[in-house]
């Protein structure tokens, strides 16, 4: 996992509320078994104007020129801005895996669905969560300045405007712990092997039927 | 000693250790299939780590499986290497699978609770939202992403930290033909889709009460589409008498044993939630969602929204544009909406008692000439053994459905069963996201009752009209 300390980017402004994992990478790509190769396929419906299917030739395909990424700079931008609900639906980790693939490093919204949130972080990519005043506001100088970019500081916990003012967000202690290095959480919690081999001992004890 | 949410009680007896708010808690069951599996499984490889506790999983596929006949096996040949990969994997690490032409496979939140894999008490994880489902059963249950599926593969354990408490109390008697489904809709269309985004919600009052374990689970199933990742039902006789005698589920004294605890599966009188939402149960009508999310959703009674009359111009869009995707008129009666196919399954609405109400509305009638297609899937082969004992299929094969293998199926459409652009259908299942049922296609949320019903008519009525 690539560690986020700082990043800097275009800002693409994907005006809806409640985009599922469903629309962020259709359920056609999830038959594949490698964790790779999402991104083309990133808002495939939304994206394209013909219906896509995994191996297609890329290159063949008609884009949708309306979809937000596929206007300039957008097509350029790594940090995504929604309305609220991010990532409701389905658990497929393909969805962080698609937006990260595609090269978003962050994403800003009002809110988040659970299990998209959790699994975001275990794959580098950092959502945000700011008051929907401030998501508006960003929404409203993407739409007044062609390129607008922002930068993130997880380390000071600041999104940074162009114009140097800082916005704070709040981000939990041990998520932005493993951000920051790249940690691998498996390898943490199996560093407990030892309380977790004791917590058995004492639960199946007491709990002999699960046995 | 404090008073306790059964929340509270199910996450506290599974600490192994804290850490500033951040817990680690031991996994009871792990649940598998195909779909959210096979990164999981090669991060292990490549890491060359085990699994930590082979006892706890059961393995099944059903998200790709194809619903005809499977003697000629899996024709999509990507398909075809993702069940194989988990036979593969089943196979290397040591796991029970019920494979594919066992006929005990099924949709993974069927067959668990089914087998007596699903037990009060435990701590439920599988890669798919609707794990949410067994909390039906006093368990603590949710979904997880393939990375926490490696974790747990791993560690038998889950870095989590604690949810808010959420109580939906559902008091009163519901009128005849309501049922579980319409509470989970009726409750999404009042709290919305993110409503329970950060809690756990726990279902109490008479309506709950009053439904049965099939009923329970088709609730906390549709928890995850409110928001919540966790759903659950306090354990209570009728919870007991579905446990028992299930080929998994402890036996003798140790059932004896297990009874004796899992009769404190409950909240505590004085708990504290931290919100409360209530229903009169007895105000629920028939629910039919006509948006592509399933907080867009009226009673029978109700009409499409018009967008002029919402002052949010976010909110304003977002009907506009769920409007259009439909193909629906603002200020549309629900019950002049023509469908075009039916979809009876899904792990919300496969079980044999779906199965049995679906039937009992479809008996000695046929499926209007509109529809193009009525499918019903069952939700294990158990489950269809079950129905074809009782002549159901029979009655469903009468009416001009068919009668298919159990998976996923069109829920998602990851197999051949979808819908095609512009093409309606009524559908028991959980989501009507654009493109869920198929690219284009155009999903509407209602009962098996109500889809039946819709399948008879061509378009919806209100179940409470008919004898």
């Amino acid at each position: 996992m690539n560690p986020f300390i700082t990043h800097t980017g275009i800002v693409a402004p994907l005006d809806r509320a409640n985009v599922d994992t469903d629309a962020i990478i259709p359920k056609q790509f999830l038959k594949s078994i490698k964790k790779t190769g999402f991104g083309p396929h990133l808002f495939d419906e939304w994206r394209y104007l013909d219906h896509g299917e995994p191996g297609m030739d890329l290159t063949q395909r008609k884009k949708n020129p309306e979809f937000i990424l596929n206007q300039t700079p957008y097509e350029k931008a790594s940090i995504l801005i929604a309305r609220e609900n991010f990532g409701c639906g389905s658990s497929r980790e393909h969805a962080p895996w698609a937006i990260d693939d595609y090269g978003f490093r962050a994403i800003l919204a009002p809110s988040f669905a659970d299990i998209f949130f959790s699994n975001c972080f275990k794959n580098g990519l950092l959502p945000i969560v700011l008051p929907n005043e401030t998501i508006d506001f960003l929404f409203k100088s993407i739409y007044a300045n062609k390129g607008y970019t922002l930068t993130i500081d997880l380390e000071n916990q600041f999104v940074v405007l162009p114009s140097n003012e800082k916005i704070s967000f709040q981000v939990d202690g041990f998520r932005k712990h493993c951000l920051m290095h790249g940690l691998d959480d498996i390898g943490l919690t199996m560093q407990h092997s030892e309380s977790i081999k004791a917590f058995e001992q004492d639960y199946y004890q007491k709990n002999s039927w699960l046995l | 000693m404090q008073a306790k949410t059964l929340y509270e009680k199910l996450f506290e007896s599974h600490i192994v250790r804290e850490d500033a708010g951040t817990y680690l808690i031991y996994i009871d069951r792990h649940l598998v299939h195909e779909v959210t599996s096979p990164q999981a499984f090669e991060g292990l490889r490549i890491n060359h780590r085990s699994v930590w506790r082979n006892k706890s999983i059961l393995a099944v596929p059903d998200h790709n499986v194809p619903t005809t006949d499977r003697s000629l096996g899996i024709s999509d040949p990507i398909s075809k290497i993702q069940v194989e990969t988990l036979d593969e994997n089943c196979r290397h690490f040591g796991l029970t699978q019920f494979p594919m032409n066992d006929n005990r496979q099924g949709i993974v939140h069927v067959i668990g609770p089914e087998q007596g894999i699903t037990l009060p008490g435990m701590t439920i994880v599988c890669g798919d939202s609707h794990t949410s489902t067994h909390g039906a059963f006093g368990a603590l249950a949710m979904g997880i992403g393939t990375s926490e599926v490696e974790h747990v593969l791993a560690t038998q354990c889950l870095i989590l930290k604690k949810f808010k408490t959420m109580e939906v109390r559902v008091e009163g008697k519901l009128n005849k033909g309501i049922t579980a489904k319409d509470i989970a809709l009726a409750l999404i269309g009042k709290i919305g889709t993110a409503g329970g985004t950060g809690y756990a919600i726990e279902f109490t009052g008479e309506s709950i009460r009053s439904l049965s374990m099939e009923g329970r689970m088709t609730l906390c199933n549709m928890a995850i589409e409110a928001g919540a990742r966790a759903g659950m039902v306090a354990v209570d006789d009728v919870t007991m008498s579905y446990v028992e005698n299930r080929p998994f589920s402890p036996k003798g004294e140790a059932l004896e044993k297990a009874k004796a605890y899992w009769k404190t599966l409950h909240s505590d009188k004085d708990a504290k939630f931290d919100k409360v939402v209530m229903f009169n149960g007895s105000e629920i009508l028939p629910q039919v969602t006509w948006g592509t999310s399933p907080e867009m959703v009226v009673s029978i009674e109700g009409m499409t929204p018009d967008p002029k009359n919402e002052t949010d111009p976010s909110k304003r869009k977002s009907i506009e544009d769920a409007l259009s995707y439909m193909g629906l008129e603002p200020n549309l009666p629900i019950n002049q909406i023509q469908i075009d196919k039916i979809f009876i399954g899904s792990c919300t609405n496969s079980r044999i008692e779906d199965l049995r109400e679906a039937a009992n509305v479809l008996k000695g009638k046929k499926i209007a000439q509109n529809i193009k297609l009525a499918l019903a899937v069952p939700g294990s082969g158990l489950v269809k053994l079950q129905a074809e004992k009782e002549g159901l299929d029979q009655i469903f094969i009468e009416a001009g459905f068919e009668w298919r293998e159990p998976g996923c199926s069109m829920c998602l459409a990851m197999n051949a069963d979808r819908l095609n652009p512009g093409e309606r259908c009524a559908s028991t299942s959980n989501r009507n996201f654009e493109g869920r049922q198929g690219q284009g296609g155009r999903t509407h949320l209602v009962s098996p009752s109500m889809a039946a019903a819709a399948g008879i008519y061509g378009h919806f009525v209100d179940i409470r009209s008919l004898n």
